[in-house]
């Protein structure tokens, strides 16, 4: 396997224009004669429908759930980045690209993520023309807000519902495309294999999932936007259906998976709350800027209070560990999201946790300071100088309500809690992933003809992503990369003509498909499949989680590798496979993620370094801090599949080289 | 402190083979379910028991489980999406019900909502109505004026806003006795109606969308509310006033 990158020769700032100024052309008159598969309909996937329809090819879409508008990326809460510049604080192209290439801890691509920092702009100008409603402010241009560790202000949000408002938007663009019968639609079908002829993508088959029926549809480009792979740890903050099996299938006909091991993990989830939990609640980041987080200083006290005899509200200021601003004290509460999280796993692992169940895993995010500063201010700026106690705390909590009114409401409903009056219990959670299927510039895969776009591949990223740049990223790659490279591809189909389904390597597929479908369905298993897809996820939450070291990975690899012959002997799957069957869903998707998360391992114990989202207990400071190997590690780890025992996959690396920015260490102290 | 404890519970499950067989009620009890779950963990809960007595477990959709992607659904006791107001199902929890309660789990009942399978529902003919004039017609070439050079009133886009947070779960259809969209659909057309992007096409979109909506079999609006208060994101009832009044000026050009 060789990896080609593609990426065009000249300055950086000019890549992206030079090339799409040569990139080639399908005329208008032959698109409608050629046929292109987009499976997700998230973020990247409708917008790529949607511009691809609308220059006149004809589209297929595909996703599991009943519409288009119900995509994960419907979820994402905080905002989208975009170099506008409109607060005039001296945001630039250039400040989006290196505040994004820093935030990858030099992991990512430099020419990608400068173009996408390029058409960042353009993205909110397509959703505003589309009817997304952004917050305003009262002049009627649009509010930016700032996001974790940058300086200016770039983000742009609609309340605590950016993912929402942005995915309808090119859910809008994507049902008009529907209506005109440019785009078809299939709802509620899943993708369970891609089909190659001659080396090249030409199809998939997915499964009608109303009627259990295997369908063949032929393309000249197939597009997988299928989103990311959090819940190979079962729990995260990622929708119930988010899976790889897109992802892994493509992987599977050859094509590259790179940087599996990299996984951010969001410090400000609400914690584990028992053994039937099947989710977990992200609490937005930007609460950070007004609580503090701490844990007891005694662990007699932290004891009590998870055994219930002492409440957070009765620790003395003195008695409590205040762990953020005491080791950073330069960022304090809002360092990276990676070190906020570390930090928390540490005192928790320590002894330290308060959530009482047997993980004790939770921290508090406490709001008593802020209530008391604010309340202060508020009474001044009222003409109150002397204001009693109990008036600086219904001043203060009456502002705590106006700004994260919601969010507190939304804890209160899943914990019982009232936030206003006891700290908020916080943990680490998995939230997204920036490892994916390999691409190159083009965002085509190894595979000639099957492109990967938005979470599913891992080009922009690096090792920590930051807030705000994922939906960025999906929208770019669907609305403004992607019609042009993929154009580029097809130029070279205009005579290829209609492909048959009835071509072997349809047969063949299908019948592979139907095959590990009724394997399932005849198993004599006496387990459900839930119970192995829980017991890889806390083998990839122990091991594989926040802080990897060697000999956690070397169990973990064995672990899993135990866990999928298990699977594969006794799990147990009811139904039929001519019907709606959860189970039978279910079950494909955890035998996909059951050599996902081996190959996680196997990339996290090749990476001897720290970086970002990625840390090694053996390559620390002196301090604790994450130690990164330029010299050495300053690659793309992209993996060949060598069979379903992914310790025999094979390691290929693409060398990341900087020339336009200087790689320099991170520091949040 | 959370206060959870554990409870028995008896369900009371409407279970449908497929869209054309004929469903009833079947009972089950469910012990240990801690007050701390959410309803749907509860009935992943009470799958898992099926299964471990090889039998089928109750098809029921849901996806992002925080309230916002609008798939989960469920007459429970009666009601959409359970006995708290703004609430969806997956983001309502056990400690609302008491050890020993009885509870009715049920599919979401319309014509235009055909049942696929136990709870799961077809609420595609939503995606039809979109399609009919749910959008802006522009192109997707980033070659639009920039953002910034129309301003939109704060108050207008913070309105459209709340329009635009529909969740389109179908609740009100559902809790509608006349089984109207009326409300989804007057939030889709406020939405576009408020923005200076969404004017020029106003017309059309209206009367397209109420077309598609007749289309679909959804009956008609006689103002019983009963959508406003089961709707989960507090979609208000103006909106199908805002959009009476778009259609009929658009009857009239
Ligand atoms: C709680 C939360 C909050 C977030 N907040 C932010 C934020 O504020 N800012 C930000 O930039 N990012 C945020 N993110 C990250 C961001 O939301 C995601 O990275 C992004 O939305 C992914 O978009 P996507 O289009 O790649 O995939 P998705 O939106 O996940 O879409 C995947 C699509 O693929 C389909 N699909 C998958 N597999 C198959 C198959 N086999 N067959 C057919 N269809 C299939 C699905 O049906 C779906 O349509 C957040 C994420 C979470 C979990
Ligand atoms: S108006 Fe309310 S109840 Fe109806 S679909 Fe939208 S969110 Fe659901
Ligand atoms: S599962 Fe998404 S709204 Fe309930």
């Amino acid at each position: 396997m060789k990896l080609d990158s593609k990426i065009p020769e000249g300055p950086l700032a000019k890549k992206w224009t030079d090339y799409k100024d040569h990139l080639k052309l399908v005329a208008p008159n032959n698109r409608p004669k050629i046929d292109i598969i987009v499976v997700g309909t998230g973020l990247a996937g409708a917008s790529a429908a949607a511009s691809l329809g609308e220059m006149g090819y004809n589209v297929k879409a595909f996703c599991f759930q009943d519409s288009p508008r119900r995509a994960h990326s419907i979820a994402a809460q905080g905002g989208i980045n975009a170099a506008k510049n409109y607060q005039n604080d001296g945001d630039s192209i250039y400040r989006l690209f290196y505040d994004t290439i820093k935030g990858g801890d030099y992991r990512a691509r430099e020419a990608n993520v400068h173009r996408l920092a390029e058409v960042s702009g353009n993205i909110i100008d397509q959703c505003v023309a589309q009817g997304v409603p952004f917050a305003r402010e009262y002049g009627g241009m649009l509010d930016n807000r700032s996001f974790g560790g940058v300086q200016v202000q770039r983000t742009f949000y609609a309340a605590g519902q950016t993912g929402q408002q942005l995915l309808l938007g090119a859910y809008s663009s994507l049902s008009r495309q529907i209506g005109l019968g440019r785009v078809k639609m299939y709802n509620r079908h899943e993708m369970l294999d891609l089909v190659k002829v001659d080396g090249k993508a030409r199809g998939i088959i997915a499964r009608n999932l109303i009627t259990g029926e295997l369908e063949r549809h032929s393309a000249h480009a197939v597009v997988i936007a299928s989103g990311g792979y959090g819940n190979v740890y079962f729990l995260s903050t990622n929708a119930m259906g988010s899976n790889v099996t897109a992802s892994w299938k493509v992987h599977k006909q050859g094509a590259a998976f790179a940087n599996p091991c990299y996984v951010q993990i969001h410090p400000t989830c609400i914690p584990v709350h028992g053994t039937n939990q099947s989710k977990l609640t992200l609490m937005s980041e930007s609460l950070r800027n007004s609580g503090r987080i701490w844990v007891p200083k005694k662990k007699e006290d932290a004891e009590a209070i998870r055994a219930g005899k002492l409440k957070p509200t009765q620790i003395a200021e003195e008695d409590r560990d205040y762990y953020l601003e005491r080791r950073y004290p330069a960022f304090g509460n809002l360092v990276p999201r990676d070190v906020a999280s570390r930090a928390a796993k540490e005192r928790c692992d320590d002894g330290y946790g308060v959530e009482a169940n047997d993980t004790n895993e939770g921290v508090y995010l406490d709001f008593s300071s802020e209530i008391k500063s604010k309340g202060k201010e508020v009474a001044y700026a009222q003409g109150n100088h002397d204001p009693s106690d109990e008036e600086i705390i219904k001043l203060g909590k009456q502002w705590i309500e106006e700004k994260y009114g919601n969010l507190f409401e939304m804890y209160e409903k899943i914990t019982d809690e009232n936030p206003y009056e006891t700290p908020m219990k916080i943990y680490p959670a998995v939230h997204y992933t920036m490892g994916g299927v390999w691409v190159d510039y083009n965002l085509q895969s190894s595979i000639p003809g099957c492109f990967v776009a938005g979470e599913a591949n891992f080009s922009d990223h690096g090792a920590n992503r930051l807030g705000a740049s994922a939906l960025m990223q999906g929208l770019a790659d669907g609305y403004f990369v992607l019609p042009y490279t993929v154009s580029n591809y097809l130029a070279d189909e205009i005579r290829t003509g209609k492909i048959s389904t009835d071509a072997t390597e349809f047969a063949e597929a299908e019948k592979n498909v139907k095959d590990s479908i009724d394997k399932f369905l005849n198993n004599d298993g006496t387990k459900s499949v839930d119970y192995f897809h829980k017991k890889l996820g806390l083998v990839m939450w122990n091991k594989v989680g926040m802080a990897r070291n060697e000999k956690g990975l070397k169990e973990a690899i064995e672990e899993i590798g135990q866990i999928r012959e298990d699977f594969y002997r006794d799990v147990y799957v009811p139904g039929s496979s001519d019907e709606l069957n959860p189970e039978l869903e279910k079950a494909l998707r955890v035998a996909d993620f059951l050599e996902l998360g081996q190959l996680m391992a196997m990339d996290a114990l090749q990476r001897n370094e720290s970086c970002g989202g990625h840390f090694r207990d053996e390559y620390q400071d002196a301090e604790g801090e994450t130690l990164r190997d330029d010299e050495n590690m300053s690659f793309v780890g992209a993996w060949e599949y060598k069979g379903q025992d992914t310790t025999k996959a094979v390691l290929h690396k693409e060398d990341l080289k900087y020339e336009f920015i200087k790689i320099a260490a991170r520091n949040y102290k | 402190m959370s206060s959870a404890k554990n409870i028995n519970i008896t369900l009371k499950i409407w279970r449908q083979k497929n869209a054309n067989a004929k469903g009833g009620i079947e009972t089950y009890k469910l012990d240990n379910v801690s007050t701390a779950s959410s309803f749907l963990e509860m009935l992943d809960q009470l799958n898992e028991q099926l299964v471990n007595e090889r039998k089928e477990p109750v098809a029921f959709d849901h996806d992002c489980r925080e309230g916002i992607c609008g798939m989960c659904s469920l007459y429970i006791n009666g009601r959409s999406h359970g006995p708290e107001t703004g609430t969806t199902t997956c983001q309502l929890h056990m400690r609302k019900f008491k050890d020993g309660d009885t509870i009715y789990i049920e599919p979401w009942r319309s014509k235009a909502f055909p049942v696929i399978k136990d709870l799961v529902v077809d609420r595609t003919s939503f995606d039809r109505i979109q399609q009919a004039g749910g959008f802006v017609s522009v192109n997707t070439s980033g070659n639009t004026i920039d953002a910034n050079s129309i301003p939109v009133p704060k108050d207008d886009a913070d309105k459209a806003f709340m329009a635009a947070a529909c969740i389109g779960c179908g609740a009100c259809v559902a809790s509608c006795k006349n089984g109207s969209a009326m409300l989804f659909v007057g939030a889709k057309v406020s939405q576009y109606a408020l923005l200076p992007q969404g004017k020029v096409e106003a017309t059309q979109r209206v009367l397209n969308m109420v077309r598609q909506m007749d289309e679909e079999g959804f009956g008609n609006c006689t103002n019983t509310g009963a959508c406003e208060i089961e709707c989960p994101k507090g979609i208000s009832l103006e909106n199908i006033a805002r959009m009476n009044r778009e259609y009929l000026k658009a009857s009239i050009i």
